[in-house]
């Protein structure tokens, strides 16, 4: 059992056999392994960042110039509500859970997550609840009230189509996926991690996606229970948010963005912790301030819970309740300036090397301050009255959501598709990615502060002439195609790498941390011998000087069925050894039964949702039934 | 920027130019053939005819309330910008800062005080004095801007629908109704107060040279003020997306010289004359008869619709369709003919008339002033 072997003698042929999910169809369709599942999840959010993409194409082709007529007004509405559900709920927020999925158990010596089947039953639902939302074009009703859908133009009466109905649905349905994906982080990082490896040795991507899955946990039903509402209200006849028969628009602006601001930072938090663990690399050096950056991160995550309400300054509230969010909204300011300075200083006493990933390191620090300082303009009530809902504020969600989000995970992509892959991605077209995604990404927002300022507001499908919005549509219509363009050069890059790349080897960057300790790709166990730490930066601790504790190269072997080790909560002290689950097809066949249920919500046949639920039970009845093949626990 | 103009002035320009249409390049509805030979020109002559074609910027502030947030604005503004020079400078220096020779392919992290000192100055107390002079400048601001520096000398009530807007002068006696659409005229100088009302959906009431937004929210009163201390047209728009023709839903806050604001209410609050010649009266003729009547409300008339804009003094608005035309001959007719194509989705149908209809119909409207 639980033997301590070198490396090189570990019995990997036994432990592929265990581990390896068989070739064909059922082995793809089965499968629990995290490393399968992050790539689908990077993939598949890839491939509907490809999709919102193009609506913005439409779109800023519509707005090239004053009163343009490409697409009607209904179809520009659908494009900017699709491109917003699609950018932010089916790209942002699973593209760092593919990483975190990916690379959690990499990162932390651990050969899966705590609950795989789980895993794999949150990427089904992913992927299904994306088709869910997509499937409305088919029928030519896609969401059409912006992705914050404000009642009462969401309600029945202004909006009798399916179009809502396939938003709240697939909102719901989305919340399930991600709630299941929020619930598996926690318990992994509390239970997975290699012996040793204390909460303040982990990289700081875990600090991230452990902050944000906490905000999911305690945030996402608020925009479940607000969806359950709306669907209640326009099919049963409920008055939530009806003003006629006493229900308030303004509960629902409310629970929207007690949902809503904490999401702006689930899909900013992980991706900084990105930043934060490639940076060292590429500056030679451990990052500055550790436990200032893991504990901005969290702070971020408190503060940032307690803003929501400006969103809302327009609405008529109280000056006191103003004043006070207005100030709590300034504060986030402070957590996010330790984590640039660290940075900074990491750079500073450093050694940068101009790598790919580096230079997108560069370039999301410059678009986080300003799309950090010009988010605090709209911090205060009397300037956010002019600011709020104009163009400004495309502007600003776009510097956070392309600046925090999309740069760390293409420089993310840069870095760790090598290791996913096992072949390199090339540092000239690379360059060209960066400085066409870099200069395209300013020339198309930067000039949206402009244009919010000369009073264009936002989401209108068309404007007049004379109002001196011209010019600046043009260049924003410029820059976002050059963006379009870095981003399919990248995809050339990765269709090349995939070809001819050169092979990557275990750790192509001289990288600290354990993922780069195994092979890449890594085997489907992970790691021959399960590792133990003792420094946050395990393959560079002879060169940092340190005591050299850490065993990578030496471990138990653990090859009695799928098994790793479980640790304690804080300092990770060896407690158990974990018998993980095998290869399941219940977790693809709960996400189709679930997704029966859906569509017959949005039929509104409780005869079907009925059948669906049914199937729901008898999904989860064939999951919690003993194995016939495995061993119990404790058996062999 | 362009002179500000007296209405009357605007309009005798439109009439110069009877089928300059605010989005010039559309074609297909107009009534007189167009002479203009593309959309250039017609910007430019356009700019020229309406006071309000110039960018509606919340810095070129015209009264107390956008004032002193453009004041505020620009404290913000420039904080950021000197925040991210300074950063970006910060940065640029760490990057290429000369370094002593490599002793190691990795560096030990040093004396930990280096950027610890770094992240306590740098990260939290520089941000946080900062921070808080410029939310001491937000209060005094908001408080400032709260409520008008004197009385209000007036209530309007406005009233949004998808896609225009109501506008209802209170409080003068139930005889005394001023009802309008898309056009609010204050006195110069002197602070009104907006009584904010939807009719639909949530809307949102924005007159970026004058004031902040105010929300328009169903089942909620919501109120603000408006102050003008330059006499001129400013342009107002719908900031909350409230659906199809959510871009279409402008209006305009005329401010006027006290006595000429005065002369425009009791002009307003006249009934409309009736016509004085036969094809004004046949114009009437055909509003009785056709859908026009069901929606649109005439006082001095029997003509009473609830549903669409009060039309008693059409012909003095400067814009119809809530700032999507310029209030002209052309434009009324294309309008009245063609509205679905011109604002798809608005409440106005198209209104098949022949030809002679038409002309009486958009005559008699003309008198409307």
């Amino acid at each position: 059992m639980a033997t301590v072997v070198a490396s090189a003698d570990a019995p990997r042929a036994q432990l592929t056999e265990i581990w390896e999910t068989p070739r064909g169809l059922l082995g793809t369709l089965t499968s629990v392994d995290h490393k399968t599942i992050g790539k689908r999840y990077i993939v598949t959010a890839f491939v509907f960042f490809i999709i919102g993409g193009l609506e913005a194409a439409v779109m800023r082709a519509q707005l090239v110039h004053s009163n343009m007529h490409l697409v009607s007004p209904e179809a520009y509405n659908q494009l900017f509500t699709m491109h917003g559900v699609t950018m932010i709920f089916l790209f942002a927020s699973p593209i760092l859970s593919g990483f975190s999925n990916y690379l959690w158990p990499l990162m932390i010596g651990a050969r899966d997550m705590a609950f795989p089947r789980v895993n794999a039953l949150s990427y089904w639902t992913f992927l299904l609840a994306g088709i869910f939302l997509y499937s409305s074009f088919f029928v030519g009703q896609a969401p059409d009230g912006g992705w914050f859908a404000y009642v009462p133009m969401t309600a029945r009466s202004y909006s009798p189509g399916l179009n809502i109905e396939f938003f709240t649905l697939g909102l719901i349905y989305l919340g399930m996926s991600t709630t299941m994906g929020a619930v598996n982080f926690i318990a992994t990082f509390f239970t997975m991690r290699a012996p040793g490896m204390s909460i303040n040795r982990v990289p700081i991507i875990l600090w991230g996606t452990l902050t944000v899955s906490f905000l999911i946990v305690a945030f996402m039903p608020a925009l479940t229970v607000a969806s359950i509402f709306l669907y209640l209200d326009r099919n049963i006849g409920t008055h939530f948010f009806d003003p006629a028969n006493g229900g308030r628009p303004l509960l629902w602006q409310h629970l929207f963005w007690i949902f809503g601001h904490p999401w702006v930072y689930i899909v900013v938090l992980p991706a900084m912790g990105l930043a934060s663990d490639m940076i060292p690399t590429f500056c030679r050096r451990p990052l500055a301030g550790y436990t200032f950056v893991a504990l901005a991160t969290v702070a971020t995550g408190v503060v940032g819970s307690g803003v929501w309400v400006h969103h809302m300054f327009a609405t008529g509230l109280p000056q006191l309740a103003m004043s006070f969010f207005s100030g709590a909204s300034m504060t986030v300011t402070i957590p996010s300036g330790v984590s640039i300075v660290a940075w900074l200083a990491t750079i500073w006493y450093g050694r940068p090397v101009f790598k790919v990933p580096f230079l997108f390191m560069v370039g999301f620090i410059i678009l986080f301050v300003i799309g950090g300082v010009n988010g605090v303009m709209t911090a205060p009530v009397p300037f956010d009255l002019q600011l709020t809902d104009s163009y400004f504020i495309v502007a600003h969600i776009h510097y956070v959501l392309i600046g925090i989000n999309v740069f760390p995970v293409f420089g993310a992509l840069y870095y760790w598709l090598p290791k996913m892959t096992g072949r390199m991605l090339s540092e000239r077209l690379g360059r060209w990615v960066f400085w066409l995604m870099f200069i395209g990404m300013n020339l198309a927002f930067f000039p949206m502060h402009i244009t919010g300022m000369l009073g264009m507001p936002r989401r209108i499908y068309t404007y007049p002439s004379g109002m001196g919005w011209d010019t600046a549509n043009l260049i924003i219509t410029v820059g976002a195609y050059v963006f379009a363009i870095g981003v399919l050069l990248f995809l050339i890059d990765v269709v090349r790498s995939l070809r001819v790349g050169p092979l990557a080897g275990n750790n192509p960057w001289d990288a600290p941390t354990l993922e780069w300790s195994t092979t890449s790709p890594p085997p489907p166990y992970n790691f021959a011998v399960l590792p133990t730490v003792r420094s946050r930066y395990p393959l560079w601790e002879e060169r940092l000087h340190e005591q050299a504790t850490s065993i990578v190269d030496r471990g138990p072997v653990l090859d009695d069925g799928r098994e790793t080790i479980g640790t304690s909560a804080l300092d990770a002290e060896p407690t158990a050894v974990l018998h993980m689950p095998a290869d399941s097809p219940w977790p693809l066949l709960l996400a189709l039964a679930l997704t029966v249920v859906f569509y017959a919500l949005l039929a509104v046949s409780w005869t079907w949702t009925g059948i669906g639920v049914l199937l729901v039970f008898i999904c989860l009845v064939g999951w919690l039934s003993p194995s016939r093949t495995a061993p119990a626990p404790g058996e062999a | 920027m362009v002179a500000v103009r007296h209405p009357v002035v605007a309009r005798d320009q439109m009439k110069r130019a009877p089928v300059m249409r605010r989005d010039a390049d559309r074609c297909g509805v107009a009534t007189t053939r167009t002479f203009v030979p593309r959309a250039a020109l017609a910007a430019a002559l356009l700019c020229g005819a309406m006071g309000c074609a110039r960018s509606p910027s919340m810095f070129r502030a015209a009264g107390p309330a956008a004032e002193q947030i453009a004041r505020l604005g620009w404290l913000f503004t420039i904080v950021a910008a000197a925040v991210t020079v300074i950063v970006t400078g910060v940065l640029l220096a760490a990057l290429y800062r000369r370094r002593p020779d490599r002793t190691s392919s990795v560096e030990p992290s040093g004396d930990p005080r280096g950027p610890v000192r770094w992240i306590i100055i740098g990260g939290v107390v520089l941000p946080a004095i900062v921070l808080v002079v410029c939310f001491a400048f937000t209060l005094i601001t908001q408080a400032a801007v709260a409520s008008p520096p004197r009385p209000t000398v007036a209530t309007v009530q406005v009233t949004a629908h998808r896609w225009w807007w109501e506008v209802r002068y209170t409080g003068m006696g139930a005889d005394q109704t001023v009802v309008t659409a898309n056009e609010i005229h204050v006195p110069v100088g002197r602070a009104v107060r907006i009584n904010l009302v939807s009719n639909d959906v949530i809307h949102s009431f924005w007159v970026p040279e004058l004031a902040g937004k105010t929300d328009v929210i169903p089942g909620q009163d919501n109120a603000m003020w408006l102050q003008a201390n330059r006499p001129g047209t400013y342009r107002g728009e719908c900031a909350e997306y409230c659906g199809l023709q959510h871009a279409h839903m402008d209006f305009v806050v005329v401010a006027d010289a006290p006595t000429d604001f005065a002369a425009w209410l009791v002009r307003q609050r006249a009934t409309a004359v009736a016509p004085t010649d036969a094809a004004a009266a046949a114009g009437l003729a055909v509003f009785h008869r056709s859908a026009c009547a069901v929606c649109h409300a005439i006082r001095g008339t029997d003509i009473l619709g609830r549903v669409g804009p009060d039309l008693t003094h059409l012909a003095s608005r400067q814009t119809i369709a809530a700032g999507t035309l310029l209030n002209n001959r052309g434009n009324l007719a294309g309008w009245v003919a063609n509205a679905q194509s011109l604002k798809p989705g608005s409440g106005m149908p198209n209104v098949p008339l022949d030809g002679r209809d038409l002309q009486a119909l958009v005559a008699y409207l003309e008198t409307l002033k």
